[in-house]
């Protein structure tokens, strides 16, 4: 038989009033020593003011996903790899110059469009974990609201400059037995 | 042990013929009240029609299907990748929870089992979720009941859950982590420290609730000895979950059913309550989240070293067969049943998720109470609405 | 105020201080109120910040509210009683001003001095269970007639406990005016010790729990706001008011809050007065006229401590049932107001 909560010795009303203003006390003087009469709100409170302090997301957050465009070869892995297939790519075939000279020009496949929509992405990663020319990266990332939901498509121009905000890989915790990709 | 006290129900259940009575001699006119689909107790579009004689329930029915997104169907037209996307949006508050046992499902089908490493932290972001998941509930008890501080600690606390599942997987809500045969990626470097450091905030955050609303005279007038469901009838109605542990049902997936997961590996406690009342649901609640910041302080102790990853084909096919698999997971028993031909997709999945069954008690028992433990028995049963309509 | 002025001020110019006072003693309360205890200390309660972007520590916040409320369309319901629906704000706040009447404010500040202060302020207090309701009834919609029901019980349930409190404090001061209750309070002396007078809270302890928990059931604030309970009914009576007559609705909900705290703060707490053995005041006339200005602060400091009480128990707990509140009601509060009221005046006889 489980011990159930007895009924406690000081009555649950005053408990909860404790609760509360122990709550408010923390809040409003989180310092220590002599400075903690002084009341600091700004850092006793869990919240951040949003567009003046920002909370960093962490390395791994899915905030917008970042397009190296010279490593893409429009194989389409990710286009039919998306759950809701918000990836549109096209693309043509080009005659790219010889490795070495005299030889024969090589075939690669050049990228004309490859646009995200993110009014339509669900942020599941697939594309990025699927493509296998590491073309597609993870930013953290996340202010990039607009005010028309068509500004939501991105190009491959904007996918390009988000490349700049992907940060380095983490290290993995201790025991982990594979370098981590991305 | 005592399953429920029974005096006490008849006596419930005499004042409510009594005043059924009453209102029969006194041919009162009835009034059909529409909870929902959008009111702010539902969190969901859940949709309550009520028939009133006062203040008292006469006749209940739950209309649910308001949100359903075809899950099932959806299903037979994605791969495997894309479907484990789409189900972690299914409980939305427990994500990663509902990835597992589809997972798990279709690495039976392909006689694959994740390294251990992958299973510790599959095990580790589990209970994490069920954590997210009903600390979160218990901070909703308090407003549906009327007091609005516990939501905000909810809040603040299960953001500290919320940053490691996002620090470790990427999405705060939606993890997307789990991969048939293991696991997409290994954990960041210290984070299995800074989790341990989160449990105990956690533990402190369930103090603090029981001293502000469990502990509380009114919170107990409000929930003892309302929408009390006996031993049998939760078994008739296939509760699952802290809602049939709470009727006295010691029945855990977790403990009972041996999955390659890692909770027989540590040492935790499945309560039941004998009252099956809104109080003991709730009260359950409260104890398995510090259950699951139990298990996760041991897991993270002793996450073994490997790969996360076991050997499977680039393209996932998996072969022609059935499965069934559930698991415990924050709203009850959650279970997909695998329909493969040998595509790349399931031919069909049945999903088996908890708060459909646990809501489908309600007409049973929203029959004679009144309007304001319509809400406390709808928020102690705990139903998330993607779960409901998937 | 009137002795302050009535040497050079003409009789019109009397009567716009006094609205204008009444309008201060109405607004300036329910201002402070909500800004330092809804938007401030709950949310230091729950560990954020609150508004901080209007003002200063957002402190012109709630201005920014009352804009945007005047800026809402004025909707009602198609099938609402249209003259009631409109009315009821009114009247609920027209409650609030009539209470504010009678409460003293120090000397000579006071609108009007009652010699059933006491009855007075009681029977004025339940008009705004009339208003809540008429917004109920006429707003044609099913969560506002179970709101504007359950108001309506509850604080006829809660009226009695609230009456029979006070009956305490009326014995003891042998008289129904607020003035003399506060001269009474200040000028009187526990057991022959006349340091801090004789503040009814000491003496009539249980009467001021009992006044309490009825103000905080008179002012539908948790655990007593069924009326409102917005997990159940929406938002209960005001489910359909918007715009301004929401603003209204709110505005008389904190305004109330803070003439109750007045008036608690009037008939336990002492008043606008300090001790009169401190500065050897022998009656209401020998008071220093600096009293006409130090005694409404005082009042605005009482009032902002019985505020805090009442918002910290709003903050911190769920809200009762219904019945329950009933049952409190009618088998503990009345039988311990009861009870209250046979010890002293015993006691008023004893001594």
């Amino acid at each position: 038989m489980p011990a159930f909560p007895q009924k406690p010795e000081v009555p649950g009303l005053i408990k909860g009033l404790g609760v509360t203003a122990r709550t408010a006390i923390r809040t409003l003087f989180p310092n220590r020593g002599i400075k903690s009469l002084i009341p600091a709100p700004s850092i006793g409170a869990n919240t951040v003011q949003y567009p003046h302090t920002k909370e960093a997301p962490p390395v791994r957050a899915r905030g917008v996903i970042a397009l190296r465009e010279d490593n893409c070869t429009a194989c389409m892995l990710c286009v039919r790899s998306c759950p809701d297939w918000c990836i549109y790519i096209e693309g043509h075939k080009d005659l790219a110059p010889p490795r070495r000279a005299g030889g024969k020009p090589r075939s690669v496949n050049k990228l004309d469009r490859f646009d995200i929509d993110y009014a339509l992405c669900m942020y599941c990663g697939i594309c990025v974990e699927v493509c296998p020319f590491d073309a597609l990266f993870w930013s953290p990332e996340f202010e990039y609201s607009e005010p028309h939901i068509a500004d939501l498509l991105h190009d491959k121009y904007k996918l390009g400059e988000w490349m700049e905000t992907v940060p380095e890989a983490p290290e993995l915790e201790v025991g982990a037995d594979k370098k981590g990709k991305k | 042990m005592t399953m429920i006290d029974e005096r006490r129900q008849l006596s419930y259940i005499a004042a409510q013929a009594a005043d059924a009575r009453v209102n029969v001699e006194l041919e009162t006119e009835g009034m059909t009240l529409n909870i929902g689909p959008q009111h702010p107790a539902t969190h969901g579009t859940l949709r309550i029609i009520a028939r009133l004689d006062g203040e008292q329930v006469v006749w209940a029915e739950p209309s649910a299907g308001y949100m359903h997104r075809g899950y099932e169907k959806l299903t037979e037209v994605r791969t495997f990748p894309q479907v484990t996307a789409l189900v972690n949006r299914i409980d939305w508050l427990g994500s990663f929870a509902n990835e597992v046992p589809f997972i798990l499902a279709a690495e039976q089908l392909m006689g694959i089992e994740a390294p251990p490493r992958a299973q510790h932290i599959r095990t580790i972001l589990f209970e994490l979720s069920r954590i997210a998941n009903v600390s979160l509930f218990l901070g909703d008890l308090g407003v549906q009941l009327g007091a609005i501080t516990p939501v905000f600690m909810a809040f603040r606390d299960r953001e500290y859950v919320l940053n490691l599942i996002e620090a470790a997987t990427g999405g705060r809500f939606h993890p997307n982590f789990d991969r048939i045969g293991g696991l997409k990626d290994d954990l960041p470097k210290g984070w299995l420290e800074d989790t341990k450091a989160s449990m105990h905030k956690l533990r402190t955050f369930c103090d603090e609730i029981e001293d502000l609303l469990f502990g509380n005279e009114i919170f107990q007038s409000r929930t003892r000895g309302v929408g009390i469901i006996p031993k049998e009838v939760a078994l008739q109605y296939g509760l699952s979950g802290a809602n049939l542990r709470a009727s006295g049902v010691d029945w855990d997936l977790r403990r009972d059913r041996s999955l390659p997961m890692a909770w027989d590996k540590v040492d935790w406690k499945v309560w039941t309550h004998p009252d099956g009342d809104c109080f003991a649901r709730c009260w359950i609640r409260l104890q398995e989240v510090r259950e699951a910041t139990k298990i996760v302080d041991q897991l993270c102790d002793t996450v073994p070293s490997g790969a996360v990853m076991a050997k499977v084909p680039r393209i996932i096919k998996v072969p022609e067969g059935e499965a069934w698999v559930s698991t415990e997971n924050p709203l009850g028993e959650m279970g997909y049943y695998v329909v493969s031909k040998g595509d790349t997709g399931p031919f069909r999945v049945k999903i088996r998720s908890a708060s459909f069954n646990n809501i489908s008690i309600t007409p049973w028992l929203l029959k004679g109470v009144l309007v304001p433990d319509i809400i406390t028995i709808l928020a102690s049963l705990y139903f998330i609405l993607g779960d409901i309509d998937r | 105020m009137s002795a302050v002025f009535a040497a050079d001020i003409p009789y019109w110019g009397q009567s716009l201080l006094r609205a204008l006072g009444g309008a201060v003693a109405v607004l300036l309360p329910a201002g402070t109120i909500v800004y330092v205890f809804l938007f401030k200390l709950m949310s230091f309660m729950q560990s954020r910040l609150g508004p901080m972007e209007a003002g200063p520590y957002g402190s012109m916040q709630l201005f920014a509210e009352v804009g945007k409320w005047l800026q809402k369309e004025d909707l009602y319901p198609d099938r609402a009683d249209r003259f009631l629906f409109k009315s009821a704000p009114l009247v609920v706040l027209l409650s609030t001003f009539m209470l504010v009447v009678a409460v003293p404010f120090g000397p000579d500040a006071i609108f009007t001095n009652f010699d059933n202060g006491v009855l007075y302020v009681l029977a004025v207090s339940s008009i705004s269970v009339l208003g809540i309701l008429m917004a109920g009834w006429a707003s044609a919609n099913k969560y506002s007639l179970l709101g504007g029901l359950r108001a309506a019980g509850q604080l006829i349930a809660y009226e009695l406990p609230m009456v029979l409190a006070v009956v305490g404090v009326v014995i003891q001061a042998g008289t129904m005016n607020m003035q003399t209750i506060v001269v009474k309070q200040n000028a009187g002396s526990i057991f022959g010790w006349d340091g801090i007078g004789n503040p009814y809270i000491l003496t009539q302890f249980v009467g001021f729990l009992v006044f309490m928990i009825a103000v905080q059931a008179e002012l539908t604030q948790a655990p007593f706001d069924m009326p409102i309970a917005e997990s159940e009914l929406v938002a209960g009576y005001m489910t359909e008011y918007s715009g301004f007559r929401f603003l209204i609705f709110f505005i008389a909900e904190f305004a109330t809050a803070g003439v109750f705290s007045l008036l608690a703060s009037t008939m336990f707490l002492g008043g606008w007065g300090l001790p009169w053995s401190w500065f050897n005041w022998g009656s209401l006339d020998e008071v220093h006229n600096v009293m006409n200005v130090v005694g409404p602060l005082i009042m605005v400091t009482k009032m902002m401590l019985v505020a805090f009480i009442i918002m910290w128990a709003r903050f911190s707990y769920p809200r009762f049932r219904e019945d329950q509140l009933q049952k409190f009601a009618w088998k503990f509060l009345i039988p311990v107001a009861l009870g209250n009221i046979a010890v002293t005046s015993i006691l008023k006889v004893a001594f």
